[in-house]
């Protein structure tokens, strides 16, 4: 037996450490009793010692980008400054405008809404976080933001920018969580299309392209339509924009694959929204001065361009939002077709 | 022998060691670089540094043991940074590491030409085995993009090239 081994070491050896790691990814793959905590104590301190090393390094990293970057622009760069505030003035003039026919149509709408006894879900409280990382691997298609369990992070929460929906969170460390993008092969979120309201999954395919999956063939869908997220899978709140459809393919079975460009620009992600307080409620017929959810996330996103709304130029109104919560306002959405 | 660790790579009759600091500075500053960069630069997650450098050193040190050992270590932490369970990677490294020490024992790694194929080869197999184990072990409903995995390995071997050669210079002649 000494001699076999002797002979065989370094394959005994490398037997011996597969061997190790199989056994503990079955241990792993062993549904966790509690979904919300899906590592086991070990595996978790393993997560921990990674996340607890590299994120305050990346954490330098982009704040002193940013920080050199915000310096140049804010101090520096300031040329056509003039230009652009002429045209950013009128179109704000033009917005104006089109925001007074939209309220009109909104306050029909929540009417009606509070008459059929509809519930809406509402943004009720959000952390802005930064992007400081990733997995660095197209197989798992994961970011690492500066906000965690410290900031009120939990699993499973929705992480949105002001263009749609980014994924989910998957794990949560103390200054540090984990979002799983929606383009990931193993992410599903549920959806429906704008027009159609035909209601589907959108799952991630390898090249990184969303595909809304399980709409039957025999439907027609066209290419450019929106699809938002339908609230279905109780993580997303109802009407967040996914994305657009690009093309119509043949699926499995009877189903169409109907490919989509993501809404948010998943690959320039720099800050998000983590949405920490959804409110599920009936609106009221005189909400006409809540505000929405766009003018939120335009006020807690630095690099948004600020709302037309005077109270957006606020000081302070760049804070993290984990530390002051904003007023109760709807999603953009468009009212169902009858009760939920 | 002061201050290095006794990974040693045998050139002909040259033996070669790397300090204590290359040996886990290299890793991790590839494994940083790996979480760091994509987000700045998408392209970036094409490459795979930290496959890269488990494959120079396995080919340079010429250890299956060393080589499975830091592949194995360094598939762990990589694992430990996606939302896949811890192994996924560490399996596929650990035979990567494996296999380069024991190609480098038997062929002449120091060409450009055979770091760029063997590299592109690795690769593949990387990903094979990742699949493998993702499908097979952990049970995902994974698809192998075949056309992108064959750029990337292309693209890796190339950049392998560039790489390695910047590592030699941190070899140290006995």
């Amino acid at each position: 037996m000494e001699k076999f081994i002797g002979r065989y070491r370094n394959l005994v050896i490398l037997v011996a450490v597969l061997f190790a790691q199989v056994l503990g990814l079955a241990v792993q793959v062993k549904r966790p009793a509690d979904p919300s905590h899906p590592d086991g104590p070990s595996t978790r301190l393993i997560r921990l010692w990674v996340a607890g090393a590299f994120t305050p390094v990346e954490k330098l990293f982009v704040r002193s980008s940013l920080w050199a970057r915000e310096t140049w622009h804010e101090y520096i760069d300031l040329r056509d400054v003039r230009r652009q505030n002429r045209e950013l003035r009128q179109q704000i003039e033009e917005l104006r405008v089109q925001q007074g026919r939209l309220q009109q149509d909104a306050e029909q709408a929540r009417r009606l809404q509070a008459l059929l006894g509809f519930k809406e879900q509402f943004i009720q409280q959000t952390v802005a976080a930064q992007v400081i990382g990733s997995s660095g691997s197209e197989l798992s298609r994961v970011l690492t933001l500066d906000k965690g369990s410290r900031d009120g992070v939990r699993n499973d929460m929705a992480v949105i920018t002001p263009d749609g929906v980014v994924g989910k969170i998957v794990r949560v460390f103390p200054g540090s969580s984990q979002v799983l993008e929606i383009i990931d092969q193993s992410s599903g979120v549920g959806a429906i299309l704008e027009k159609s309201r035909l209601q589907g999954i959108v799952k991630g395919t390898p090249d990184g392209d969303p595909v809304l999956d399980y709409i039957m063939v025999d439907e027609a869908v066209a290419p450019g339509e929106r699809v938002l997220t339908s609230g279905g899978d109780r993580i997303f709140p109802k009407g967040l924009p996914i994305g657009s459809v690009t093309r119509v393919g043949k699926g499995h079975d009877l189903f169409h694959a109907i490919y989509l460009k993501p809404a948010a620009d998943l690959a320039r992600l720099e800050e998000v929204l983590i949405i920490t307080k959804v409110e599920e409620r009936a609106p009221a017929a005189d909400q006409a001065e809540s505000p929405r959810a766009a003018d939120i996330l335009a006020q807690r996103l630095p690099s948004v361009p600020k709302a037309a709304d005077p109270a957006a130029d606020k000081p302070g109104a760049h804070a993290d939002a984990g530390k002051k919560p904003p007023p109760p306002a709807p999603p953009a959405q468009k009212p169902q077709d009858g009760p939920q | 022998m002061k201050g290095a660790l006794i990974y040693t790579s045998r050139e002909e009759i040259e033996v070669h060691r790397f300090s204590v600091w290359t040996t886990v500075g290299v890793p991790l500053a590839a494994l940083f670089l790996q979480a760091f960069l994509p987000v700045r630069l998408h392209f970036v997650s094409i490459f795979d540094l930290p496959l890269l450098v488990t494959i120079y050193f396995g080919m340079t040190r010429r250890s299956p043991v060393s080589g499975l050992v830091t592949g194995g270590l360094i598939g762990l932490v990589q694992d430990s940074l996606t939302h896949q369970p811890l192994g996924v990677y560490g399996i596929a490294k650990t035979l990567i590491g494996f296999f380069a020490s024991s190609l480098g024992v038997k062929l002449d790694v120091d060409s450009p030409l055979t770091r760029l194929l063997l590299t592109a080869a690795f690769y593949i197999v990387h990903q094979g085995i990742y699949f493998l184990v993702a499908r097979g072990l952990v049970r995902q409903t994974l698809d192998w993009p075949w056309l992108y995995a064959l750029g990337a390995a292309l693209a890796n071997g190339v950049l392998a090239v560039v790489l390695f050669a910047i590592l030699d210079r941190f070899k140290q002649r006995t």
